[in-house]
């Protein structure tokens, strides 16, 4: 009795989010409602006695997928009216498109047929093995191949998408943490021994520097050009 | 009386409430304490006296800081969305509370003590990211977004690191629940054999609870206070009573994953006596203590070294421990069977 509510009030927020994630204007908001559909999938699989499969979904796909998804949404700059011009374009095509999968859709459930209640056996377990365990037999002896494959492909997609973002920087400075790590004293410190009083100018009781450092810079650095205006009119004044 | 408890309906609500009062009123008290004891440990670490107005030692002081929060006006910035806005400090702290369900504090005492009580923990501890997410683009302000945006990167990464190192525990435990795991550190805690693991856990810890020297979301010499700036009153004590209870949860796993959870350190006469809720509170404080001490001595990461240590130490270091650790137990045997306690 509990467990049938619980169900259907999972299913129902389900469902409805999942209608939300459409129909909403702010795709920050869609990501939201895809995020609690997540979860509530997660709560069925819960009510299912899957709660290996429930964890992972939460970890993978709200922990991982959707963040990544978040942080892309909100840094999308969309112009809302913008979006509404090119509706009236892109109507026609819309339409034929939905037509079609719609089409499908009745085509795919004429021929549906509900199994029967005693026809669907859910697959037993060994006892006292949880989940978890049964899962990992199955995945990593009977369909460790199957497995295998999903890996590469998942590490082709990888390489394929640090291959499209990867930008060769020239300019940019990169720090090598070895390299700084590596360095002694002896290679980056000089000790200059500097006589005393020499080059200094006494005035008005303090000691200063004979040259100016407008005259010492480095030809074109900052500075080099000469004092800035504004402090030469106050030193004028 | 059993009877009514154990087996009506009603009866098993309220005894789950009784136990979700028992693991929450301690834990609240606990967060604080755990942010006067911060300024009072960081005191002491610069020779300063810290709080000690409010009460006798300043034991006061947490109340009052609490009774200033709650009085201050909530200020909600002209262009934030208002609902998000105040929904990502709510969520942040509602996540910390909600993962405390299986920590267990006893053998077998945990309100939930399910199968895969692992897994539960790296859910929710992945979840935290919201709140700073939403906060960050609720809030419709610079600051607050960018250290949003570092804070998801952040803790996207450190996970990486954070889900590996579990995995090598697991490995030689042969189950997910927490129970379990502690009940196979019996002989040796797990601190001992997988000590760069539990340095890696840690520093990985101090990352996903933004803490220093890991805390550039906060960053307030360049983001003003981060992803919080715009937040004020009631909403921004649940942003910062969600850190602290963040940082107890993290403290936590650590007792739990490598200190022996409420094992004492030998089973002899005088450890014994100890009940084990007692232990694991010591090893908890022990881990804030150091997590404070930490704050207190180092400065904070630049953000490219900080991504730097995360993928490019972290990651092959306990990719490399994983596989290690798979093989030796292999070699020798002592890899644990389906379904058994080693």
């Amino acid at each position: 009795m509990l467990a049938q509510l619980v169900f259907y009030v999972f299913a129902a927020v389900l469902l409805l989010s999942a209608a939300m994630v459409i129909s909403v204007r702010n795709p920050v908001h869609a990501v939201l409602f895809l995020i609690l559909a997540f979860f509530n999938a997660a709560g069925l699989f819960l009510i299912a006695g899957a709660e290996f499969l429930a964890m992972l979904l939460v970890i993978v796909y709200v922990g991982a997928v959707a963040v990544l998804f978040l942080f892309v949404v909100m840094m999308l700059d969309i112009d809302f009216t913008q979006l509404r011009e090119g509706l009236q374009r892109h109507a026609p095509i819309g339409i034929c498109v939905g037509g079609v999968l719609f089409a499908e859709l009745i085509m795919a459930l004429s021929h549906w047929t509900m199994a029967p209640a005693g026809v669907s056996v859910p697959l037993q377990a060994a006892p006292g093995l949880t989940n978890t365990a049964a899962l990992g037999t199955l995945i990593y002896t009977h369909y460790v191949l199957l497995f295998q494959a999903c890996g590469l492909v998942l590490l082709v997609a990888m390489i394929g998408a640090i291959v499209l973002t990867l930008r060769q920087t020239g300019s940019g400075r990169r720090q090598n943490i070895e390299k700084q790590h590596a360095r002694t004293p002896e290679e980056t410190l000089v000790l200059v021994r500097v006589p005393l009083g020499e080059n200094v100018l006494e005035q008005g009781g303090f000691l200063r520097p004979q040259t100016s450092y407008y005259d010492t810079a480095v030809p074109g650095s900052y500075g080099s050009t000469g004092q800035p205006a504004v402090e030469k009119e106050e030193t004028g004044a | 009386m059993a009877q009514f408890f154990y087996h009506t309906l009603a009866g098993q609500i309220i005894l789950m409430l009784l136990e979700t009062l028992a693991v929450l009123v301690p834990l609240l008290i606990g967060v604080a304490y755990l942010t006067l004891m911060e300024r009072k440990v960081m005191a002491a670490m610069q020779r300063r006296r810290g709080p000690n107005v409010n009460g006798p030692f300043g034991l006061l002081q947490a109340f009052a800081d609490a009774i200033k929060m709650i009085m201050k006006e909530t200020v909600i910035p002209a262009g934030a969305n208002r609902a998000l806005f105040l929904f990502a400090p709510f969520l942040t702290f509602s996540l910390a509370m909600l993962a405390w369900a299986v920590i267990p504090t006893g053998n077998g005492l945990a309100v939930a003590d399910i199968n895969v009580g692992i897994l539960y923990l790296l859910a929710i501890s992945s979840l935290g990211v919201y709140g700073i997410l939403i906060a960050g683009w609720a809030s419709n302000s610079k600051y607050a977004f960018l250290g949003g945006l570092r804070s998801a990167a952040q803790m996207v990464s450190y996970e990486v690191s954070i889900g590996l190192v579990i995995v090598s525990v697991l490995l030689a435990v042969g189950s997910l629940n927490l129970n379990d795991i502690v009940l196979a550190q019996r002989h040796v805690w797990f601190c001992l054999p997988m000590f760069p693991m539990f340095i890696v856990f840690f520093i990985s810890a101090l990352a996903e609870t933004n803490r220093a020297p890991f805390d550039l979301p906060e960053g307030e010499s360049e983001l003003v206070a981060g992803f919080f700036v715009e937040y004020s009153s009631l909403a921004f004590g649940l942003f910062f009573l969600g850190e602290y209870a963040n940082m107890i949860l993290m403290s936590g796993m650590i007792s739990i994953l490598f200190l022996g959870g409420w094992l004492p350190p030998l089973g002899l006469a005088p450890f014994t006596w100890i009940p084990g809720p007692l232990w694991l509170i010591f090893k908890i404080l022990f881990c804030l203590f150091v997590f404070i001490w930490i704050r207190a001595t180092f400065p904070r990461f630049r953000y490219d070294q900080l991504m730097r240590l995360g993928w490019k130490v972290f990651l092959p270091l306990s990719l490399v421990w994983m596989i290690a650790t798979a093989g030796f137990l292999m070699a020798t045997g002592l890899l644990p069977q389906v379904g058994g306690v080693n």
